[in-house]
């Protein structure tokens, strides 16, 4: 119904519904995408898999034309065509869905739907047409989307499906979708999947981005890897598998191995019990939370992103309230009624090393030796009554880049300038300075390099054997099943089970992470 | 009890003649707002185009001439705003904070230079500028009581631009909710990105919104210089266009609602003139100052959220990039 | 608050500006020119008003003193990331509480206690005109542009209704307080130094100018060498990170506010005390804003902001020094410069950015072309 075709559901007009020869696209000195070839078939979902920071994003918003290449051709449907702007691209019959909804949360599903193609310059001309455009569209793909429903009142998976009627309501015959999945709950992906399958049944093509090889495997016909900037293989689902997939991805072995010796857990440090917490419009982000840790172990924290890791460091570490629930953390109970600050956590001997140290870990603009304080410049070294400190902060610094391996080693070098994994170190070396009694620790060495995350292992474990109680929170499986001694695995904001690492296998944390298996808590 | 009607009947009149450059200047801010750009500088574009509004009546002798010159005048400081927040992504605060300095300026050297009357425009005559226009039949309904006087003194007996005014408010609320223009307009000051997506250029929708709020106030500015009053005085303005602004915020953004603050702050700024030095019952001498200041110390109280909530438009402020 | 520049240290803070002042004032030659005067003779005018004349250094230093209590005042909310355009109100304020201990104490107590306690009353009363809008932007979510903006007008109405009421002086028509008492006065350089001073003729120059490089050279430690200023710019620079450190956000956010308004209210101090000498209507006339402007110049940084404060002294003397030798263009020059260079420094101050960044990155290649 999209467009025309033939007997098998494929678009029978065109061999290939894009084409890229050679695109390049860099930002200053940083390569996002190299010499990129790709071919997509008419007809069918293909998939393109690869890291955060591979370059998938970018590669679609030039295929979007929401950005231009440095060099390389665009073909679409078999001609070459130059993109330079989305309207360019939405006339070929190119249609995106974005990885954060391009809605507008104050107006209503139709308005959306509308927007930039009314049919008029009076709204009224083309609303009817539109309304019943998108009536079929919904009801043709089980999508069940209210046109006049406001978007800010629905569900994450209903916006998508505006976002897809968006995408496809002029026509288009090539559907991109970034990091589609991202934000839905295993339902709707499925759901999602549904939709997808019918649109490729009916002659569109989708172009499917993605960091998660079960999608690729379950849904695509094709798929490609990019690495570093770079395409790095072509595939045909049926003739790959996951392993293969995600050594094309990473680009080395993919277990990493950390020499550690058996953990030696004693008292506990940290008692969470019944532990939730509400966003601010009710979404419930953790759900009776429970459990202990210990001195001289690594407990670590498995999940899907976005299942209530990110709340969970957050309430441990001052930063956020519990809806109820308390916690005993170092002796000292946390409750509602009794709420510690970040500060008052570092005084008890809590160290935080936060998820994203752009965000929360590190002033970007300032140099690295005032990095270096963040958290600690109450601290007796680095104050001299109201005043700070300035040899004492000096000192520390150039300790913590000497010990950390800094480089380079310049405390009055900003923050920014550092690379991802010499920042990490900053983080890293402020934090476990004050030798913490439990150290939060989450998604240590994303965008870190090889080396560095070598060293930072080894810092953990290091830690560990010198007692400290370790919580580790990261999306790489592989991360926490070599460096954890107990895993615990979220779903939803819930605990689906915590098991002893020599009992962990990655089939089995990953069934878990998917809320399958339920095991009791150790 | 006649007399006090007729007195109220007068102050609602006055409401009228001083809310009519409120209710221009705010559908200019919302325009503007909606679009996503920030705009503090109705203040001088309004002083902008009573300047020039006051002087090309005084010189070609046309208060038509003097509407057009001051709505080309106010837009070139539009697109000056423009340049400043859309091209090169400036604060917005910052270049609408200079427009008004500038206009301070502007107006008062160029008046010195053109007229040497210290930066007025020389008075105007009665052709030079717009007079109260008196609808038919006022003479003969004056016989009719009550109906008769509300009729001479609030229908009819105003000049043409507070008419022009009062047909802009639903005219503007039209663009915005019922053409193509309006939900593009109002798509971009929430989630511009989503505007750029449906390939629609950011960058010119608000040109074209920064644009129509010029033009609004360069008629607001010619209603001051050559409607209401006649000829342009130094920084005649006087914060008209932040009151304009506070009525934008008071309207949560909407044209019929600021129509309201706007008749609201005029009534105001009316009864405090009527009642300057006046002795009330139990309260002693009217608090002018105060009713003066309400309009300010509302939104104030508005912004907080003591009385109901004002959410602006979500990306206002930000420039956009890619 | 501004977009992040690429280019070097120095070009970012000396070059840039330079270019971005030029620019200004050719946009204010070119309009002189077409108001048929010689621009390059305007500008002589205005130096030689500014710096030459007999006293006029004075004038100008005066004028900087009030642009440096304004500056710091803007500055140290932009530390918060806070835009603080209510400048105006809170020296209009800051005056109540300096003219309240003037008109109260003066006829009693000694200088030595009206003065110290003037001060305290001007940062106070600016400080609480301040506060206000800050609680209103940390606790409640209200923009503290508008917020500000809002109060320099709440105030403007509370100080007429004072000093056409309640403050008016005695048996007068003009809205103003009495003359306030000897021992309030803040004395004029010329008139406790005359020798050493005697340049300055008999100029309203006075020793609020040492309380305002005693705020410059605190406003430094404070930013750049206190626990609290390390909060302020933490806040500013990323209020996530801030959390993240258990600084207290919103009561930083309130902080620096209060201090913002207390610096403006400071400007009183040099305006009343030292040259008027009782509270005036609208004694503030626009210094609030040209603070935005200093601030902007100076680039937050008291060297800057000292150098931006002696630029507008210079220009609004100089402006004044107009109206003797032209006819078509007066002191008004000034504000029309002012706002020019608000609109080139601040909203375009980065329109040369690529442009500098271009014709740099070409000279350096030759340098090294050449030397290797």
């Amino acid at each position: 119904m999209v467009s025309e075709k033939n007997m098998d559901g494929r678009d029978g007009a065109h061999s290939f519904a894009l084409r890229l020869d050679g695109i390049s696209k860099s930002f200053g000195a940083v390569h996002a995408n190299r010499d990129i070839s790709l071919d997509v078939k008419a007809g069918t979902i293909h998939g393109i898999v690869g890291e955060n920071g591979a370059g998938k994003s970018t590669l679609m918003n030039i295929i979007f034309g929401l950005q231009t290449p440095d060099h390389g051709t665009i073909s679409v449907f078999d001609s070459l065509k130059t993109i330079r702007t989305s309207a360019d691209a939405i006339s070929l019959g190119i249609g995106m869905v974005h990885q954060h909804f391009m809605l507008v949360p104050n107006m209503s599903v139709l308005d959306n739907v509308m927007l930039g193609s009314e049919g008029g310059s009076l709204l009224a001309e083309g609303r009817e047409q539109t309304l019943e455009r998108l009536q079929s569209l919904s009801k043709n793909y089980g999508m069940g989307v209210d046109p006049h429903a406001l978007i800010e009142d629905l569900p994450v998976g209903i916006r998508q499906r505006v976002e897809i009627i968006k995408a496809i309501k002029g026509g288009a015959r090539l559907l991109i979708l970034d990091e589609p999945t991202g934000v839905l709950t295993p339902g709707e992906a499925a759901q999602l999947f549904n939709i997808l399958r019918s649109l490729r049944d009916d002659g569109v093509t989708v172009l499917l981005i993605t960091h998660k090889l079960e999608e690729i495997m379950s849904i695509t016909d094709y798929v490609s890897v990019m690495r570093d900037g770079e395409m790095v293989a072509h595939r045909e689902t049926t003739q790959t598998n996951p392993e293969e997939l995600a050594r094309l991805m990473v680009g080395r072995d993919v277990l990493l191995s950390v020499e550690k010796g058996p953990a030696d857990p004693k008292e506990v440090k940290l008692s969470a019990s019944s532990i939730n917490c509400r966003s601010a419009v009710g979404n419930t982000l953790l759900k009776n939370v429970s459990f202990d840790l210990r001195a001289g172990e690594i407990l670590g924290v498995a999940g899907v992103a976005g299942n209530g890791q990110t709340e969970l460091l957050e309430i441990l570490s001052g930063m956020r309230a519990a809806t109820s629930g308390s916690f005993t953390i170092l002796d000292q109970i946390v409750n509602g009624d009794s709420a510690l600050s970040p500060s008052a956590m570092r005084e008890l001997g809590i160290a935080h090393i936060p998820e994203d140290r752009h965000e929360h870990g590190l002033v970007l603009s300032f140099e690295a030796q005032e990095n270096a304080i963040l958290g600690y410049h109450h601290d007796d070294r680095f104050k001299r009554g109201l005043f700070l400190n300035q040899e004492g902060i000096l000192d520390r610094c150039k300790t913590l880049m000497r010990d950390h391996d800094v480089r380079p080693p310049n405390p009055n070098l900003n923050a920014s300038n550092f690379s991802g994994g010499n920042q990490q170190k900053i983080v890293i070396g402020r934090e476990v300075d004050r030798d913490p009694e439990i150290l939060l620790v989450g998604q240590p060495t994303r965008g870190v390099d090889v080396g560095a995350i070598e060293f930072i292992h080894k810092q953990l474990i290091r830690l560990r054997d010198e007692g400290c109680a370790i919580l580790l929170v990261s999306v790489e499986l592989e991360e926490i099943l070599s460096l954890s001694d107990r895993i615990m695995v979220m779903n939803e904001g819930e605990i689906v089970g915590i098991v002893d690492q020599a009992a962990a296998s990655q089939e089995k944390i990953g069934m878990m992470m998917a809320g399958i298996e339920t095991e009791a808590a150790a | 009890m006649a007399e006090f009607a007729y007195q109220f009947l007068l102050t609602l009149d006055a409401t009228f003649r001083l809310a009519t450059p409120l209710i221009l200047c705010a559908m200019a801010g919302i325009f503007s707002e909606r679009s996503g750009i920030i705009d503090i500088s109705l203040e001088g574009k309004m002083l902008m185009g009573a300047f020039v509004a006051a002087a090309v009546a005084s010189m070609s002798g046309s208060p038509w001439l003097g509407v057009l010159a001051a709505m080309f005048a106010s837009v070139i400081l539009a697109v000056v705003h423009g340049f400043a927040c859309i091209t090169h992504k400036g604060n917005q605060v910052v270049s609408g904070l200079a427009i008004n300095i500038l206009a301070s300026g502007l107006t008062v050297t160029i008046g010195i230079a053109l007229f040497r009357q210290g930066g007025q425009t020389p008075p105007l005559g009665g052709t030079e500028r717009f007079r109260p226009i008196e609808w038919w039949l006022v003479d003969t309904l004056d016989s009719v009581p009550l109906l008769g006087s509300i009729y001479r003194e609030l229908i009819s007996g105003h000049n043409i631009l507070v008419y022009i005014a009062l047909i802009l408010v639903p005219l503007s609320a039209f663009l915005l909710y019922k053409t193509r223009f309006g939900l593009r307009l109002r798509a971009v000051g929430e989630v511009p990105k989503a505007v750029d997506c449906a390939g629609i250029s950011v960058s010119f929708l608000r040109y074209r919104a920064v644009i129509l709020a010029g033009l609004l106030c360069g008629i607001a500015g010619a209603y001051l210089s050559i409607g209401q009053g006649a000829g342009f005085v130094k920084e005649m303005s006087a914060g008209k266009g932040y009151i304009a602004l506070a009525a934008v915020i008071f309207g949560k953004w909407r044209p019929v609602p600021a129509l309201y603050a706007c008749l609201l702050f005029g009534f105001l700024e009316a009864m405090s003139a009527r009642l300057q030095g006046v002795d009330l019952p139990l309260i002693g001498e009217a608090p002018t100052q105060l009713m003066l200041a309400l309009p300010y110390i509302m939104v104030v109280l508005l912004l907080a959220g003591f009385i109901g909530k004002a959410s602006p438009p979500a990306a206002i402020g930000q420039p956009y990039s890619k | 608050m501004m977009p992040s520049s690429d280019l070097p240290r120095w070009a970012d803070v000396v070059l840039l500006p330079l270019l971005n002042l030029l620019a200004a004032l050719a946009v204010c030659g070119v309009i002189i020119f077409f108001l048929g005067e010689n621009p390059f003779t305007a500008l002589w005018v205005m130096i030689k008003g500014a710096f030459f004349y007999s006293g006029s250094l004075g004038y100008t230093l005066y004028y900087t003193t009030n642009f440096i209590f304004t500056g710091l005042a803007v500055a140290i909310a932009f530390h918060a990331m806070m835009f603080n355009i209510g400048g105006e109100g809170q020296a209009y304020i800051g005056g109540l509480g300096a003219g309240l201990v003037a008109l109260w104490l003066a006829p009693v107590f000694p200088a030595l206690l009206v003065i110290p306690l003037a001060i305290v009353a001007a940062a106070l009363f600016g400080a609480a005109w301040g506060l206000i809008p800050g609680i209103l932007q940390a606790y409640r979510g209200s923009h503290i542009v508008i917020t500000t903006i809002m109060f320099n007008f709440i105030a403007g109405s509370i100080m007429v209704w004072l000093l056409v009421g309640p403050l008016i002086e005695p048996g007068q028509q003009s809205p103003q307080t009495p003359k306030f008492g000897e021992s309030a006065l803040v004395p004029k350089l010329h008139e406790i130094w005359g020798g050493v001073f005697s340049f300055l003729g008999n100029s309203p120059l006075n020793l609020s100018f040492l309380l305002a490089l005693i705020c410059l050279i605190g406003f430094w430690f404070l930013i750049w060498r206190t626990k609290l200023g390390y909060e302020i710019r933490t806040v500013g620079q990323n209020p996530e990170a801030a959390r993240y450190a258990g600084i207290n956000v919103p009561k930083i956010i309130v902080i620096a506010m209060a201090l913002s308004g207390a610096l403006a209210g400071l400007l009183a101090i040099n305006e009343l005390m030292g040259v008027q000498h009782r509270v005036v209507l609208n004694f503030t006339s626009g210094y609030g804003f040209t603070g935005i402007a200093v601030a902007l110049m100076g680039r937050n940084h008291p060297v800057g902001i000292f150098l931006a404060s002696f630029l507008f002294g210079a220009i609004y003397q100089g402006g004044a020094e107009l109206d003797f030798e032209f006819q078509t263009i007066t002191r008004d020059m000034a504000l029309l410069m002012q706002g020019m260079i608000i609109l080139f420094s601040g909203a375009l101050a980065y329109m040369f950015n690529p442009w500098v960044s271009r014709v740099l990155k070409r000279w350096m290649t030759k340098q090294e072309a050449a030397r290797g």
